[in-house]
C-alpha cells in the first residue's frame, strides 16, 4: 500500500504578527513555526494505517523553504518513511489552487492508495487544497473526518457536521480524506525515533518541476482588523486585577448580587 | 451581477443559514437564483427562482451528485458568482464546483469592501483582501458574517431538477452528537476552560470558579478532544450554543468556531496571556494574566464575599 500525507508548516497562532514589506502577507521573521494542527492528525492517521497494514510505504510531502524541513523531520519521527520536500521560497504567496496543483503533479504517477491532508491550514484556513488535489487526480474525497477505519481496500469514516453530529461514509480506495481536529491522539516522537528519522530519505524537488498551473487569485492587501469591541483591557498585579474584576461583575452583571 | 445561492438541507430540515445567503445577495445588490437539494415540504422564504433537486433521489450527502446538479444550473444561468455557506456542506462542495468551473474560490468571506473580498487569516488575527483573476468566482461565507435585520419573506418559484450521475461515496446515515450529562444551555454562568489551562488537572480550577459563581464549567474543543472534559461541555459550532448572563473564557484564543457558540452571552470576560487574542473582540473585559495564578485567586476572593 502506498500512502501520502501532505503537511504545512505554520506559525504559532499566539505569535505577535507583523505585516511584511509589500503589505500582502505576514512577516515570517521572529515567528515560532510548527506543524499545522490539522496535519498532525493526518500524519498520525497515516502512521496508524501503515502500522495496521504492515506492508506500506508512507511519504510525507511539504512545500516551503529549507525551514519546513524541521516540521518534516517531526513527521518522519512520528513514523513516515520518506519525505518529499518541494523547495519553494514563496510558498506563502501561492494560493490553494497552485498548492493543490503542485501536490497533484507530484502524486499523479505514483498510485497512492490513500492521501491524507488536514481539513484546512491554521493561517490561510481556506479548506480547499485536499478537495482540489482529489479533483485533479479524479479521486473520491471525504472532508472533515473524525473517525477512520480501513479494511480490504475500503474505508469507513465519520465526517463531522455542525452541532457534533456525524455522517457515516464508505468509499473504496484510492481515496483522499481531509482530517479534522480530534480524529485521533497524535503521538509525540520518541528520542530513538527522532534519531532514526535523521537517517530517513528527505529529497528536495524544485517547485518549478511541479508547478504547472497558474494562480487564479492573489492577495491585494493584508492588515489587522479594526478593533470593534470597546471592551476593557485590564493588566497588572493579579491581586488587584481580581478585585477590579469583582467590582465590575457587581456593577455590570447580577451574578454576584 | 448575477449569483447562485447554494442553500442546505440536513436531517430533514432546511438550514437557517439560507437567510445569510439572501442577506449576502442583498448586500451585493445582485440578481440571484437559489439552488437546493431538499424537499418541497421545507422551502425557504425566498422571492426568486429556486432550482430544487429531490433529496429523496439525490441524497443529503452525495457531493458528486450535488456537484453535477449544480453545474447544470450554472450552465443555464451563467452567474458571476456562486455562493455557499462556509459549513461542512459548503467547504466540501465549493472546491469541487470551483475546480469544474476553472474558477477561483475565496473561502470564509467576512465582508466585501469596495468590491474587495475580505477573508480572515491566522485565527482572525489578520485579514486580507483578495483579488480574483477568473470570470466566475466561488465564495463561501463565514457563519454569521452576513446577517439580515429581519427574517426574509417570499415564496420561491420552484423548478425541479434531476441528474443521472451517481457518486462514488456511500452515505450510511447520521450519528447523533453525544448525549447525556450537563445541559449548558440552562446555566446562567459558564466558565470555560481552553487549551491555555495546559493540563487536565487544571480543569478543576475552572470548575471551582464556575462553582463559586454558581454556574457550570464549559470547554473549548481542544480540551474536549484531549478527553479533559466531556463533549456536552464543548461550546462552539460543533458543540453547544450558549447565551448565559456571564461567560468567562479562560485560556481560549477566540477562534470563530468557538465565538459562534458564545458571543451572544450577556457579559463576556476573557482571561488570556495574549493581549491580542481574538477573544478580545467579543469580550467586555479582557484580563491579561496567567490563568493559573489569576483563576484560583479570583475564586478565593469570590468565595470570601
Ligand atoms: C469545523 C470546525 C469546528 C470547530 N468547532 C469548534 C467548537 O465547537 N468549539 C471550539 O472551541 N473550537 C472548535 N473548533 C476549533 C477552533 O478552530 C480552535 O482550534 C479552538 O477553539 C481553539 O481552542 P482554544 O482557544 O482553547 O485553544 P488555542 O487556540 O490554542 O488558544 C489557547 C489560548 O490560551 C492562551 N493561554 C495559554 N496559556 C495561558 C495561560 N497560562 N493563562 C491564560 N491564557 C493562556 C493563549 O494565549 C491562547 O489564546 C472547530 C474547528 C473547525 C475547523
Amino acid at each position: 500500500m502506498k500512502i501520502l500525507v501532505c503537511i504545512k508548516q505554520v506559525p504559532d497562532m499566539e505569535s505577535k504578527f507583523k505585516i511584511a514589506a509589500g503589505g500582502t502577507w505576514y512577516d515570517p521573521a521572529d515567528l515560532a513555526w510548527r506543524m499545522n494542527e490539522y496535519d498532525e492528525y493526518a500524519v498520525e492517521q497515516a502512521v496508524q494505517l501503515k502500522e495496521q497494514v504492515k506492508e506500506a510505504d508512507l511519504t510525507v510531502l511539504c512545500i516551503g523553504s529549507e525551514r519546513v524541513k524541521e516540521t518534516m523531520k517531526k513527521a518522519l519521527a512520528m513514523g513516515c518513511d520518506r519525505g518529499a520536500h518541494v523547495a519553494d521560497d514563496n510558498a506563502a504567496g501561492k494560493e490553494p489552487f497552485e498548492i493543490a496543483g503542485i501536490i497533484a503533479e507530484y502524486a499523479r504517477d505514483k498510485q497512492f492508495d490513500l492521501i491524507f491532508t488536514g481539513m484546512q491550514s491554521q493561517d490561510r484556513g481556506s479548506a480547499q487544497v485536499g478537495v482540489l488535489v482529489a479533483e485533479m487526480l479524479s479521486l473520491p474525497c471525504i472532508t472533515t473526518i473524525v473517525h477512520f477505519a480501513y479494511a480490504d481496500g475500503r474505508i469507513e469514516v465519520k465526517r463531522e457536521l455542525e452541532g457534533g453530529m456525524k455522517a457515516l461514509i464508505k468509499a473504496k480506495t484510492p481515496t483522499l480524506v481531509t482530517c479534522q481536529l480530534g480524529l485521533n491522539t497524535p503521538r509525540y516522537p520518541t528520542l530513538p525515533n527522532i534519531m532514526k528519522a535523521k537517517k530517513k530519505e528527505l529529497v528536495s524537488i524544485p517547485v518549478q518541476d511541479l508547478l504547472k498551473v497558474e494562480a487564479r487569485q492573489e492577495t491585494a492587501k493584508m492588515y489587522f482588523p479594526e478593533k470593534k469591541g470597546g471592551g476593557l483591557v485590564l493588566e497588572g498585579d493579579v491581586g488587584q486585577l481580581a478585585d477590579r474584576l469583582i467590582q465590575i461583575l457587581k456593577e455590570k452583571t447580577g451574578v454576584l448580587a | 451581477m448575477k449569483i447562485v445561492l447554494v442553500a442546505e438541507y440536513r436531517d430533514g430540515k432546511l438550514l437557517g443559514s439560507v437567510n445569510e445567503l439572501i442577506a449576502f445577495a442583498g448586500k451585493m445588490a445582485a440578481d440571484s437564483v437559489m439552488f437546493l437539494v431538499g424537499s418541497e415540504s421545507a422551502l425557504p422564504a425566498y422571492e426568486g427562482k429556486l432550482y430544487l433537486g429531490d433529496v429523496g433521489v439525490c441524497g443529503e450527502f452525495n457531493p458528486e451528485v450535488h456537484k453535477a446538479l449544480l453545474l447544470d444550473v450554472i450552465a443555464r444561468e451563467q452567474p458571476d458568482m456562486i455562493v455557499f455557506s462556509h459549513s461542512s456542506y459548503g467547504w466540501d462542495l465549493a472546491p469541487r464546483v470551483a475546480y469544474a468551473l476553472k474558477a477561483a474560490q475565496v473561502s470564509e468571506l467576512v465582508d466585501v469592501v469596495d468590491g474587495a473580498l475580505v477573508v480572515p487569516v491566522c485565527n482572525g488575527k489578520l485579514r486580507r483582501n483578495v483579488q480574483v483573476k477568473t470570470g466566475k468566482t466561488v465564495v463561501t461565507l463565514q457563519a454569521g458574517a452576513f446577517g439580515l435585520a429581519e427574517a426574509p419573506t417570499g415564496t420561491p418559484a420552484v423548478e425541479k431538477i434531476t441528474t443521472v450521475s451517481a457518486g462514488r461515496l456511500e452515505f450510511g446515515g447520521y450519528e447523533a452528537a453525544e448525549q447525556g450529562g450537563v445541559d449548558l444551555t440552562k446555566a446562567e454562568v459558564i466558565v470555560s476552560a481552553g487549551r491555555g489551562v495546559g493540563k487536565p488537572e487544571n480543569v478543576a480550577m475552572i470548575a471551582a470558579l464556575a462553582k463559586a459563581l454558581k454556574g457550570e464549567y464549559g470547554a473549548s474543543r481542544p480540551v474536549v478532544d484531549s478527553g479533559w472534559a466531556e463533549h456536552k461541555r464543548q461550546v462552539g459550532t460543533t458543540g453547544q450554543s450558549v447565551a448565559p448572563k456571564l461567560y468567562v473564557a479562560c485560556g481560549i484564543s477566540g477562534a470563530i468556531q468557538h465565538l459562534a457558540g458564545m458571543k451572544k452571552s450577556e457579559f463576556i470576560v476573557a482571561i488570556n496571556t495574549d493581549k491580542d487574542a481574538p477573544i478580545g473582540e467579543v469580550a467586555d473585559v479582557l484580563v491579561v494574566a496567567d490563568l493559573k495564578q489569576f483563576v484560583p485567586l479570583l475564586t478565593e476572593k469570590i468565595q470570601a464575599l
